[in-house]
C-alpha cells in the first residue's frame, strides 16, 4: 500500500501510509484505538476507497470497488463481527459467499473441497457442522476457511483473539503461522502486545494515522512497542501484572453478598446457577470467563436490571434482590455496562445529557420539574476535567467521541457519586492503551478509597492487574476462586473452558 | 442544506404535478396560481388556512410527542373523535346551562380527557402486554369513528334535525370565540400555546429529558432505572389529550355540534405534520400551516377552475411525496458498492 490517505470529514484516519506485507509472513499491525488500523485494512479489503494513494499486489496496482473485488484479487478480511448465517452449515455459508450463476448450489462439491482445504492448512473445521453449534473460535476458523476457499492469498484479521480463550488464541496463532509458512501473507491487527510478539514476523505501529515504525520481535520488546503506540512512556504497563505487588488492603466488611443466586438468560434458559460470591470493601473481585458464560447476567442481576429466580443478594447487609435498578443505584452501586453505547450512554445525545443520566432528578441539577442548565454545565465540566475526557465541548454528541473518551465519560459519571460498589463489565474493551491506563488508575483509586469492585473481564491481564481475588465463571457456575497474586493464567484458562469441577 | 432540499423537492413536485395537469388539458401555471391565490391570496383564504391549521397542529403536536419516545401513535384520529364526543356530551347533557367561563374550560378539560383515555388504551396494552401500539392505536380509530356514528345516529341524534345525522347544536356558551367575522377561532391559540408549553417541557424539564432518553436509547433508560412503563402511559395520555383537544376545538369552534365526517383525516395528516416538522413543536406549527394551505388551495381550484375533484388530492400527494422523499434522502445516502 503506497501513500494511502483517507479522511472522514475533518478526521484524518490515514495520512500518507505506506504498508507492505510479504508472502509467507505474518505482519502485525498495532496501534491505539482510533490510530487508523481498521480504516487502513478496510481499504486493503475493498470496503473503503482511499482518498489518495494506491494498493499494489506483486508491484501491480489494483483497484477495488467492493470487498468482492478484493477477494477476487486474493485479499480477504476476517472482521470482528462474523458474517455467518447461524442455522446454515459451514459449507452452505461458504456457498453464500460465492457468486455463481445457476440453481444448483453444489454443496457436496464445496464440502469436499472444504475438507481438503481444512486439512491442508490445519484449520480443523467440519464443513457439515451448523454454525450455531460452533464456538466463537470455531466460527472464526470458518471465516478463515471461507476466505481460503474463495481464493484469498492475503488474509487480514481484525483483532482475532479478542473473543478467544488463551488456549483458543494459541491454537489460532499456530494455524496462522502454518498458513503463512505455506506462502500466504497474513496481516494481524491487535492490541495485545505479547501475542503480537509471539505471532509476528514483522510489526508495524500505527499512530494517529501514520506508520511510526516497522520492526521485528527480535529487535524490540513490549515496552518499546507500547511507547511507540502511545508516543510517550506509560506510567505503568500491564506487562507482568501477576508479579506486581498488590497493596494488601485489609478487606473490610462485605459490601456485596450473593447466596445461591440463579437467573435466566436472554433466551429464557438458565444462565446463572446457584452463585455464591462476596466482595468486601476495598476489595476487587475479578470474574474471568469466556463471553456468554453468565457474566452479563451476573452484572445485571446485581444492578437490578435482570430478575433473579432464586437466592439472596445483600448490599451493605440490606437485602436488595430484584429491587428496581434506580433503588440499587441509590444504594451506592455504580455500573459500567459491557456495551457502553448500547446501554450506558445515549449516542445521539450530548455530553451533558449523558453526564446527568444518574442524577438528573436530584438537586442541584433539578428543582421541581425544571432542569438547571447552569448546574448541569458545571457538573458536566467537572466530570470532563476530573477524568480528562477529550471532547470538543459539552454540546458534542457522544457517538462522535472515541471509544476511550466515551468510556471515561461513563466512568466519570458512575464514580461521581462515590459508590460503595462498582460493577464494571469489560471496562477497557475496545479502548486504547492511554485510556485503559486512566481507567485502571481510576478503578485502583476507588479500591483504595474503600469501594468494593466486581470486575468482569475477558482480559486476563486486566483481571490479574486489578483484582485481589479471581473467580472463574463457566456455564453460569463459579468454577473456582483463587487469589490473583501469583495466579497461573494457564489454570484460569483451563477453568474458563470448564475443565475442573465446580467449587461447590 | 435542508432548506435547499426542501425547496428543490417542492419545485420538483410542482413540475411533476404540472406534467399531469398538462396531460389533463390544463395550464399548470394557471392551476398553481389559483391554488396559491385560493389559500393565501385573500384574507378569507388565509383565514380558512388558519382554520385548517388548528386541528392539524394540535393533533400533530400529540403525535410528535409520542414519536419522540418512539411510541408510534397512529391513533390521533380516534383520539380526536373521543375528545369531540366527551366535549359534546358534557356541553349537551351534563352542564348545558353553564355560563361561558365555566363551559369552555370544562369542555377543554373534557376534550383532553376523552383523547387521553383513548390514548391510554394502546399505552396500557403496550406497557403491560407488549402489544404493538402501532396496530392497537390504528384499529381503535375505527372503533372511535363508529362510536361517534352510533351516537349521532342514535341516542344523541337531534330530534329537530329533519332526520339528518348529528347532535343538537351546542349551547352558545360553549362556542369558541371567533377572530372578527372569520371562522378562525380560539382553537388556534390553544394550538400555539400547546406548542410553546410542549417546547418548554421537552427542553427544560426532567420529563422531557426522560422522554428524550427513552426515545434515543430505551436500554439506557432501563439502565438508569427510569420508570419506563409509567412514562409510556403518561406520554400516550398526553399525545391522546392533544388530539382530543383538536376534536373539541373542531366541535366547539367550527361545527357547534357533533356531526358526521368531523375530521377528514386530520389524525392521519398529523403524522405527516409531526414527521416533516422533525418532531419539533415549532416545526409542527410551520408544517401544519403549509399542509392546511395545500388543502385549502386544493379545495379552491376545484371550485374556481371546475377541475375534477381528484386533481387536488393528486397534487397534495405529489407534493408530500417529494417533500418526504427529499427529507429521507438528505438523511441517508445511497452509495453504489457492487460492480
Amino acid at each position: 500500500m503506497r501513500a494511502i490517505s483517507k479522511r472522514f470529514g475533518p478526521v484524518v484516519a490515514n495520512d500518507q501510509v505506506d504498508f507492505e506485507a510479504s508472502w509467507g509472513e505474518v505482519h502485525a499491525l498495532v496501534g491505539e484505538n482510533g490510530a487508523g488500523k481498521s480504516t487502513l485494512m478496510s481499504i486493503l479489503a475493498g470496503l473503503y476507497r482511499p482518498d489518495s494513494g494506491r494498493v499494489e499486489i506483486d508491484g501491480l496496482p489494483v483497484r477495488f470497488r467492493s470487498p468482492r473485488d478484493a477477494i477476487t484479487q486474493g485479499i480477504g478480511m476476517v472482521y470482528q463481527h462474523y458474517m455467518l448465517v447461524e442455522p446454515f452449515t459451514v459449507a452452505e455459508n461458504v456457498v453464500l459467499g460465492e457468486q455463481r450463476r445457476g440453481v444448483d448450489l453444489q454443496t457436496m462439491r464445496v464440502e469436499r473441497e472444504l475438507t481438503e482445504l481444512s486439512h491442508r492448512y490445519g484449520v480443523g473445521v467440519d464443513p457439515r457442522a451448523k454454525i450455531w453449534q460452533l464456538s466463537v473460535g470455531e466460527q472464526q476458523r470458518v471465516e478463515i476457511l471461507r476466505l481460503l476457499y474463495l481464493g484469498a492469498r492475503i488474509l487480514v484479521l481484525d483483532e482475532p483473539t479478542a473473543v478467544l480463550t488463551p488456549q483458543e488464541a494459541r491454537s489460532l496463532i499456530q494455524t496462522l503461522r502454518g498458513i503463512a509458512e505455506q506462502g500466504f501473507s497474513v496481516v494481524f491487527i491487535s492490541h495485545k502486545l505479547d501475542e503480537v510478539m509471539e505471532v509476528a514476523d514483522r510489526i508495524s505501529i500505527l499512530r494517529r494515522g501514520k506508520i511510526v515504525a516497522t520492526t521485528t520481535p527480535e529487535e524490540t520488546d513490549r515496552r518499546t512497542l507500547a511507547r511507540l503506540m502511545v508516543g510517550r512512556e506509560l506510567a505503568e504497563l500491564v506487562e507482568h501484572p501477576a508479579d506486581e505487588p498488590h497493596e494488601t488492603v485489609l478487606p473490610g466488611e462485605a459490601v456485596l453478598e450473593l447466596r445461591g443466586v440463579s437467573a435466566l438468560g436472554e433466551k429464557g434458559l438458565p444462565a446463572l446457577h446457584n452463585v455464591d460470591l462476596e466482595v468486601h470493601a476495598g476489595e476487587t473481585l475479578g470474574i474471568a470467563g469466556v463471553a456468554g458464560n453468565g457474566q452479563r447476567e451476573l452484572a445485571e442481576v446485581v444492578t437490578g436490571l435482570r430478575r433473579a429466580t432464586d437466592g439472596t443478594i445483600r448490599i451493605d447487609g440490606r437485602p436488595m434482590i430484584n429491587m428496581p435498578a434506580a433503588e440499587i443505584a441509590r444504594a451506592g452501586v455504580a455500573h459500567i455496562p459491557e456495551d457502553r453505547l448500547a446501554t450506558g450512554l445515549i449516542g445521539g445525545m450530548d455530553l451533558s445529557e449523558n453526564a446527568i443520566l444518574r442524577n438528573y432528578a436530584e438537586p442541584p441539577l433539578c428543582s421541581g420539574p425544571f432542569l438547571s442548565n447552569k448546574a448541569i454545565a458545571a457538573f458536566t465540566d467537572r466530570l470532563i476535567t476530573d477524568h480528562d475526557v477529550k471532547a470538543p465541548g459539552r454540546w458534542a454528541k457522544v457517538h462522535t467521541l472515541s471509544g476511550g473518551n466515551q468510556q471515561k465519560l461513563l466512568l466519570a459519571r458512575e464514580l461521581a457519586g462515590q459508590p460503595r460498589l462498582i460493577v464494571a463489565v469489560h471496562p477497557t474493551r475496545g479502548v486504547d492503551v492511554g485510556a485503559t491506563e486512566a481507567i485502571h488508575a481510576a478503578l485502583r483509586d476507588q479500591r483504595e478509597r474503600g469501594a468494593a469492585t466486581l470486575l468482569i473481564s475477558e482480559d486476563l491481564d486486566e483481571l490479574l492487574a486489578l483484582s485481589d481475588r479471581i473467580a472463574v465463571l463457566f456455564d453460569g457456575r463459579v468454577m473456582g476462586m483463587l487469589p490473583a497474586l501469583g495466579a497461573d493464567p494457564e489454570e484460569i484458562g483451563l477453568l474458563m473452558t470448564g475443565v475442573g469441577s465446580p467449587e461447590s | 442544506m435542508t432548506a435547499l432540499v426542501t425547496g428543490l423537492s417542492f419545485l420538483l413536485a410542482l413540475f411533476v404535478g404540472g406534467i399531469v395537469l398538462f396531460l389533463a388539458g390544463e395550464n399548470p401555471l394557471e392551476v398553481y396560481g389559483a391554488m396559491f391565490y385560493g389559500a393565501l391570496g385573500t384574507w378569507n383564504g388565509v383565514a380558512e388556512t388558519l382554520v385548517k391549521t388548528t386541528p392539524l397542529l394540535l393533533a400533530g403536536l400529540g403525535v410528535a410527542v409520542a414519536f419522540r419516545m418512539q411510541l408510534w401513535n397512529i391513533g390521533a384520529e380516534g383520539q380526536l373523535y373521543w375528545g369531540a364526543i366527551f366535549a359534546t356530551g358534557l356541553a349537551l347533557f351534563v352542564i348545558p346551562g353553564a355560563p361561558g367561563w365555566v363551559m369552555v374550560p370544562a369542555m377543554v378539560g373534557a376534550g383532553l380527557l376523552g383523547g387521553a383515555l383513548w390514548g391510554l388504551i394502546p399505552g396500557a396494552l403496550l406497557a403491560w402486554f407488549g402489544a404493538s401500539e402501532i396496530i392497537t392505536s390504528l384499529m381503535l380509530n375505527y372503533v372511535a369513528i363508529l362510536a361517534s356514528e352510533f351516537l349521532i345516529h342514535g341516542p344523541w341524534r337531534n330530534p329537530q334535525g329533519f332526520g339528518f345525522p348529528g347532535t343538537p347544536s351546542l349551547p352558545t356558551a360553549g362556542w369558541l370565540a371567533n377572530l372578527g367575522t372569520t371562522r378562525v377561532h380560539l382553537g388556534l391559540l390553544f394550538g400555539l400555546l400547546a406548542a410553546l408549553i410542549l417546547w418548554i417541557m421537552l427542553r427544560r424539564t426532567r420529563w422531557g429529558y426522560e422522554i428524550g432518553v427513552m426515545g434515543e436509547n430505551p436500554r439506557a433508560a432501563h439502565y438508569a432505572g427510569m420508570p419506563t412503563k409509567r412514562t409510556i402511559l403518561l406520554v400516550m395520555a398526553l399525545s391522546g389529550a392533544l388530539a382530543g383537544l383538536a376534536g373539541m376545538s373542531e366541535v366547539a369552534g367550527i361545527g357547534h355540534q357533533l356531526q358526521r365526517n368531523l375530521s377528514p383525516g386530520y389524525g392521519y395528516a398529523a403524522i405527516i405534520v409531526a414527521w416533516l416538522g422533525r418532531l419539533h413543536p415549532f416545526g409542527a406549527v410551520l408544517v401544519a400551516f403549509l399542509l392546511a394551505a395545500l388543502t385549502v388551495g386544493g379545495d379552491q381550484i376545484q371550485m374556481s377552475l371546475g377541475l375534477p375533484s381528484a386533481i387536488a388530492p393528486m397534487l397534495q400527494g405529489t407534493i408530500l411525496f417529494f417533500l418526504l422523499g427529499g427529507d429521507v434522502l438528505t438523511r441517508y445516502r445511497i452509495t453504489r458498492v457492487m460492480g
